[in-house]
């Protein structure tokens, strides 16, 4: 440590380099930052997803209806502790742009989703309203609603008996842990079937709560063996698999994410740091055959480049880490299909570590160049 | 003026010359700029190819006819009596006093993509024997067009490319689904060619949609008769259907995907180039710094400032070009062409498309390139064309 100022003095030698490289390795950190919040939006919350919940749906497609019937039989198997089943309603409010998850959903459903927080007594008034609504809080502070207001929609799908408007009363606004999705609207699923044409006594999909998750293939095995050769088969699988079926059908992002990130890191990170610590050592030959005149060993030249090369690189990468972790806070995609916008922790970490590796590795050739000359050499040179 | 221009040409034409010689940090303005034009056509180049998937696929004399509220042809729904009216509609196209408008059914099937094994909702169309006069851009090309009343179908090219379980020959089971595949059928490259066909009557009995339909896809007479049509159809107390014009539908349903990827490869160009700015700024600024004697000699002879100012630009534009060019052409034959599929989010559908690294993508990114060098090397040159001569000349 007490060869801090010394490093500090070399890297104000050349201000206006030194400004420019902590610039260019800024932006490199901030650039990864938004790709790991673009990629943390399209993995659409897999990893929070419950290892306790199952989803069973029709065999064919999620879109095929499956009948409510299959409550009961579901209840019955064993391990399983909660039911819940959700119809996918679709629906706009007021403008067609204006889209959100809208779903029918049976009374017991919030119990399946501890992750969501909802107020007690605004659970209780939504159990006892037909028409009750409960609405994430990033939608309801979207379009301005508060408890108690009558918010139509128009349908998208289900058209009602009478006109092309369903009507609903917000009775509750859910919070959440961090990663969980607050942009869905929730209804009674009596509502939609009393009022809707058709497709009556039919649900979209089963989420069930399991006792012990290291059951999760046996329960799912023996549900979908109940309802096969039934008019409507099913396939039964964890919620993280379920998700990671939607990830997939997107395609695979993750590799798109990655190779970006590689050449943002090669072009603006790697190569300016590591172009700066070369001229830096050219420039002072001479300085570092003085040193080494006065006792510095090898070792310890080389560290004091490596240490010269990092502190760039952490100062910049942390810099562009700690603004774009605040800046995504509250931020969001204004996109109704990615409603997740967060930078986890392990974003922050994993970041850091790279910050350290690519330091070290942008300034090993020049610091090697330092340890290898030779005093005679180098005080002849200039 | 003539003076100026061949000075300006003369110390420009020695800077760029000079370029090996300061090679590597010259290569890093290049590399970074060459990088940052990868990436911006690549990401860009995938929402081209997708748009084009999807706008393509839309011709301006057919409309695309679905219940009132309804966002997709997925979620839609006609009864047949109310598809019989449509086909009554003034602005038809009729061949020998038949209709040239096709009721159809759209429902999704899991099948696995070839390249991850994993499950996708890929379509499936009910179509009627109207269908291929209307979709006239469809051809089949390898086997046969289905037969009407049987269980056979026939599968879009893309389709066939993308997902296993539906080669030509081959029997495709989903539940109480079954489908033979005796075709394989193009259209275009359009998103057309991500469906699989069979016939309505087909999907009706088994997904259990008795007489009922979910699109009627219209030919007009010309593109003009569009407002006819749709004035008919909207003011007909019997129905409750909405018209759009195929193209517009189209580019409708394309458009929050295309908006989302273009929103985030603008974003990351942005970043990216102000990172690569920042790398030729460096880049420039040692080359005046390694040029400061020589630069001072010229201005020593005679050279006017704004030569020197200009010759340092030119040099950053130089290696800017040379960067965009190899960016671009490095992204041209990496990605033109690549072949993928994705889900689109407002159809819950997938969409098999080819990233298209196109000419105006090509020219987008070296003009980025170019406006790249052109704000790193401004300061430098500025600090150039002011160095004071007698201490410029002392220097090392």
């Amino acid at each position: 440590m007490k060869y801090l100022p010394l490093i500090w003095r070399n890297l104000l030698r050349r201000k206006v380099r030194t400004i420019f490289t902590l610039a260019s390795v800024f932006i490199a950190f901030v650039l990864y930052s938004f790709l790991m919040v673009v990629q943390n939006a399209f993995s659409m919350g897999v990893d929070v997803a419950g290892a306790d919940r199952l989803v069973l749906m029709h065999k064919v497609s999620l879109i095929q209806l499956l009948p409510i019937s299959y409550t009961q039989k579901i209840r019955a198997a064993e391990g399983v502790t909660h039911v819940g089943y959700a119809t996918w309603f679709g629906g706009t409010y007021q403008d067609k742009a204006n889209q959100f998850a809208v779903m029918s959903v049976n009374a017991d459903y919030f119990e399946l989703y501890p992750e969501a927080h909802l107020p007690a007594d605004q659970l209780k008034t939504w159990l006892g309203d037909r028409q009750g609504a409960i609405v994430g809080r990033t939608t309801a502070e979207k379009y301005g609603w508060k408890i108690g207001d009558k918010v139509p929609l128009q349908a998208t799908i289900w058209v009602p008996k009478e006109g092309n408007t369903w009507f609903f009363n917000v009775d509750g606004i859910y919070d959440a842990d961090k990663g969980f999705d607050t942009t869905n609207f929730f209804f009674h699923y009596e509502y939609l079937d009393e009022n809707r044409r058709g497709a009556y006594g039919m649900v979209g999909w089963y989420v069930l709560r399991i006792d012990d998750p290291s059951h999760a293939v046996d329960i799912a095995s023996h549900l979908d063996a109940q309802f096969a050769n039934s008019s409507a088969e099913t396939k039964t699988s964890t919620e993280k698999a379920f998700l990671q079926g939607f990830v997939n059908q997107v395609g695979n992002i993750k590799a798109i994410i990655v190779s970006i990130l590689a050449a943002v890191l090669f072009t603006l990170f790697l190569l300016v740091l590591a172009n700066t610590m070369a001229q830096s050592v050219r420039e002072r030959t001479s300085e570092l055959a003085v040193l080494k005149t006065l006792g510095f060993s090898n070792g310890l030249v080389l560290t004091l480049v490596l240490m010269e090369s990092m502190f760039l690189a952490l100062l910049g990468g942390t810099l562009g880490l700690t603004i774009t972790y605040f800046a995504v806070q509250g931020g969001s995609f204004n996109n109704a299909f990615l409603p997740v916008f967060i930078m986890r922790s392990r974003d922050v970490v994993i970041g850091l570590l790279l910050c350290c590796a690519l330091g070290i590795v942008a300034g090993v050739l020049p610091a090697t160049t330092a340890m290898r000359l030779r005093i005679t050499d180098a005080l002849r040179r200039t | 003026m003539f003076r100026w221009l061949s000075q300006t040409l003369a110390v420009s034409a020695l800077s760029v010359r000079t370029i090996p010689e300061r090679a590597s940090s010259s290569a890093v303005a290049m590399i970074g700029i060459a990088g940052v034009v990868i990436v911006f056509v690549a990401v860009l180049s995938i929402g081209e190819g997708f748009r084009a998937a999807m706008t393509d696929a839309g011709a301006p004399d057919r409309a695309v006819v679905l219940r009132v509220g309804a966002d997709s042809e997925m979620t839609s729904g006609l009864q047949g009596p109310a598809t019989d009216i449509i086909k009554e509609a003034p602005g038809l196209l009729r061949v020998n006093n038949r209709p040239m408008a096709s009721a159809e059914l759209y429902v999704l099937v899991d099948l696995n993509k070839r390249s991850t094994g994993t499950a996708a909702n890929v379509p499936l169309r009910g179509i009627e024997p109207e269908t291929l006069q209307v979709r006239n851009e469809a051809k089949v090309i390898e086997g046969r067009m289905f037969q009407f009343g049987t269980n056979e179908a026939i599968v879009g090219r893309a389709a066939s490319r993308q997902f296993s379980g539906v080669d030509l020959g081959s029997e495709f089971t989903s539940g109480n689904l079954k489908l033979r595949i005796v075709g394989i059928f193009e259209s275009n490259g359009t998103v057309g060619e991500t469906e699989i066909w069979c016939d309505s009557r087909l999907i009706q009995g088994i997904y259990e949609r008795g007489n009922s339909y979910q699109s009627v896809l219209a030919k007009l007479d010309s593109p003009a008769s569009f407002d006819t049509f749709k004035n008919w159809l909207t003011t007909n107390p019997q129905l409750n259907v909405q018209v759009r014009r195929e193209s517009e539908f189209y580019a409708q349903q394309s458009q929050v995907m295309s908006s989302l990827i273009r929103g985030i490869g603008y974003t990351i160009a942005v970043l990216m180039g102000i990172g690569a700015v920042f790398g030729a700024i460096l880049t420039m600024y040692t080359a005046v710094s390694t040029r400061t004697r020589e630069i001072a000699t010229l201005r020593a002879l005679g050279f006017n400032t704004v030569s020197v100012l200009i010759s340092v630009i030119a040099e950053s534009l130089a290696l800017a070009a040379i960067g965009g060019l190899l960016g671009g052409l490095a992204a041209y034959l990496a990605f033109n062409g690549y072949q993928t599929s994705t889900m689109n989010f407002q159809t819950f559908s997938q969409v098999a498309f080819a990233f298209a690294v196109t000419r105006s993508l090509l020219i987008q990114g070296l003009s980025y390139a170019l406006i790249m060098g052109l704000v790193g090397g401004l300061m430098p040159a500025i600090k150039a064309a002011r160095l004071p001569i007698a201490t410029a000349l002392r220097e090392l």
